[in-house]
């Protein structure tokens, strides 16, 4: 890539030049919640050059206890959230957070990142109010588009959530409660098809005809469904498969 | 855990140690179990016996007492076991184990020959009246013990075995026909000691005693069962712990190892991190009993997906991420387009993979099996692919036309290629 914008001159600045003052002109701040120090130490070498990522990270935490008072008392933007933690998990933090997410003024949003292949636990932090869920295989820069995208207030998904979301909406061939509610759109579906399939959010774009931010519109709408709905299915089809 | 790592798998027979056989007996397996020991043909042994026997019944009450004290083993003598007493079957877990015997006739023989012999023995020897006059009840009372004695053995057994529910109630009779054994031989005694006019009184007085017995010992009783069976779940679960750890040790340890000679080679220590995690995912994330045998075929589209981004992911060293929704059991035109997939994975490895990881996405929707397969490579035309080289044409859409499905392969906006993958399940396995 770099390769390439050095060989075609004019083009190529004016992409960096774009991508720098992208950069410079955002900024988060970000809690990191994470039980293993060596994987928060491992994040904020990845993403806390402030200067360059635009991300800063102004507080840290290993459990549940100590996660909401430093949330609390440093009022993130962002918090990144491990799922499993010590003194009752992601869920938990989402719990006794919810105030400060409801803040119409200065709302904290939350991204859960984590190693699980459950989908009980990453469904249930969804529904517990994250906006967002991406695994720790994710790169450096990827993650950092995560942060601004979930800061901004859309949802983030990865490849695994999708699938996850469209099992627990595809199985459920009973009438629904709450039809509005309850079914994705064709549109919805297909995004979240795509995202399964690898695609970036521009990609999903450029592939149906629609604009990122409808893309990211459909996404925040599968999210809102997802928290919002007391679905009996989803209930039902984790409970056949012990997944709650 | 240091505890339950020294517990052993499988617990390991000491050489010189006396048991009963299990394997092969007439009778207690006394025999048997003595020559294995002494390391003596069988026959020897059993003949040693009959004739002890002769001897003022002296064989007949060694052997009761091997049988009552001796514990119960399995093996004994050799292999020429008959096989049609008994049949024993090696466990998957490499455990030996009794398998359910039919009645047993070889026992039955025995003991018929037992009783002709004593009959023959007790004919030829002289007894007083007064001593052949208790010798029934003694002969009743030893057969009672003889008989809830024998419990002991069948429980042990019943565990190894896993009985059904069938068995227990047999079990319970027994034991209420030894006891009943017992108490008319004593109660016989008694009544002979003083005198037939007091035969009620007597039978009154014992099963009192007998009652006051079960009521003293019954609470402790079942609490050394509650207390048994609780050991053995402890048991259990140690040796589940023990299994778990002794797995993640082996391989997580053998693959650090790995990585750290080869920390230079940047590619081997991906391949062998990615291998390992997906080892232990399928082991914590599994539900119980699948996926850890690596040995069997995949049954199910998820699984097979699975399996064959697993080995091209291994064998070409691209990372390959997997999203599964839904799940069917293959059949043959699904599995006709695993392999097409696989195939598709394969080229994706080896042509897209320097972009990245290669997505794979399957989904059942109903009668319809979808498999997608992405890269993030340079991309590439099919029709500037020389006519002679068969391998997309064959190997992915040829295979999946003549199966009666479709296979796509298009270029992605930004770079890279994918292959899609449409086919019909097969009808039968509605």
């Amino acid at each position: 890539m770099s390769d390439a914008t050095e060989a075609n001159g004019t083009t190529g600045e004016a992409e960096v030049a774009e991508g720098t003052e992208g950069a410079v002109g955002r900024h988060v701040r970000v809690v990191l919640v994470d039980d293993h120090r060596m994987f928060r130490t491992g994040v904020q070498a990845e993403i806390g050059q402030t200067a360059r990522t635009g991300v800063e990270v102004v507080g840290e935490a290993p459990d549940v206890d100590q996660a909401v008072s430093v949330i609390t008392r440093t009022r993130p933007e962002v918090v990144l959230l491990d799922v499993h933690l010590p003194g009752g998990g992601g869920v938990e933090v989402l719990r006794r957070s919810a105030a400060l997410m409801a803040d119409p003024e200065q709302p904290v949003r939350f991204l859960a990142l984590s190693v699980s292949d459950a989908a009980e636990d990453v469904i249930g932090v969804i529904r517990g109010g994250a906006r967002g869920y991406v695994t720790k295989t994710i790169t450096g820069s990827d993650l950092i588009d995560s942060i601004f995208r979930v800061q901004e207030g859309d949802a983030v998904f990865s490849p695994r959530l999708a699938g996850f979301v469209l099992d627990a909406f595809a199985s459920t061939d009973a009438p629904p409660v709450d039809e509005d509610l309850d079914r994705l759109t064709q549109r919805e579906r297909e995004v979240l098809r795509l995202i399964a399939r690898g695609y970036a959010y521009k990609e999903i774009g450029k592939q149906l005809f629609i604009s990122v931010k409808t893309v990211e519109s459909h996404v925040s709408a599968v999210l809102r469904k997802l928290q919002l709905s007391n679905r009996h299915e989803l209930t039902r089809w984790a409970t056949a498969r012990r997944l709650v | 855990m240091p505890d339950a790592a020294a517990l052993p798998l499988e617990d390991p027979r000491p050489p010189r140690k006396l048991y009963r056989s299990g394997d092969g007996r007439w009778l207690g397996g006394v025999a048997r179990g003595l020559a294995g020991h002494l390391g003596l043909p069988v026959v020897w042994v059993r003949l040693a016996f009959v004739g002890l026997f002769m001897a003022n019944g002296l064989g007949a009450l060694l052997y009761a007492a091997f049988w009552f004290f001796v514990p119960l083993g399995v093996g004994g003598v050799g292999d020429h076991k008959p096989a049609s007493l008994v049949g024993t079957e090696t466990s998957p877990e490499g455990r030996r184990r009794l398998v359910a015997r039919k009645p047993d006739k070889g026992q039955m023989v025995a003991l018929l020959l037992m009783v002709i012999v004593s009959m023959v023995f007790l004919g030829s020897v002289n007894l007083t009246n007064t001593a052949k006059a208790y010798l029934v009840p003694v002969v009743l009372v030893a057969a009672g013990v003889a008989l809830v004695w024998r419990q002991a053995d069948n429980a042990r057994r019943a565990r190894w075995v896993e009985v059904g529910g069938r068995r227990r109630t047999l079990t319970l009779l027994r034991a209420a026909v030894g006891v009943l054994l017992v108490t008319a031989g004593v109660s016989a005694i008694f009544v002979m000691q003083v005198s037939a006019a007091h035969l009620g009184a007597v039978l009154e007085a014992a099963l009192a005693v007998l009652v006051g017995i079960t009521l003293l010992a019954g609470p402790y009783l079942v609490r050394v069962t509650q207390d048994l069976s609780e050991e053995r779940l402890m048991r259990i679960r140690a040796q589940e712990r023990a299994e778990v750890a002794a797995h993640v040790h082996d391989s997580v340890l053998h693959t650090l190892t790995l990585i750290q000679r080869n920390a230079d080679n940047a590619g081997e220590v991906r391949r062998l991190a990615r291998a390992q995690e997906r080892d232990l995912r399928t082991w914590l994330y599994k539900p119980e009993g699948t996926g850890k045998d690596e040995a069997d075929e995949p049954d199910t589209v998820a699984e097979a997906v699975r399996r064959n981004a697993a080995e091209v992911e291994d064998k070409h060293g691209v990372p390959i991420e997997v999203v599964v929704v839904g799940d069917c059991p293959l059949d043959d035109r699904t599995t006709a387009q695993m392999q097409a997939a696989r195939e598709a994975m394969v080229n994706a490895a080896k042509y897209g993979g320097e972009g990245g990881a290669v997505q794979v996405y399957a989904e059942v929707e109903g009668r319809r099996v979808f498999v997608s397969v992405r890269d993030r490579g340079p991309g590439f035309d099919l029709d500037s692919i020389p006519a002679d080289r068969m391998g997309v044409r064959e190997s992915i859409i040829g295979r999946m036309e003549r199966n009666g499905g479709t296979a796509r392969l298009r270029p992605v906006p930004d770079g890279g290629t994918e292959v899609e993958l449409e086919m019909e399940r097969a009808e039968k396995t509605a």
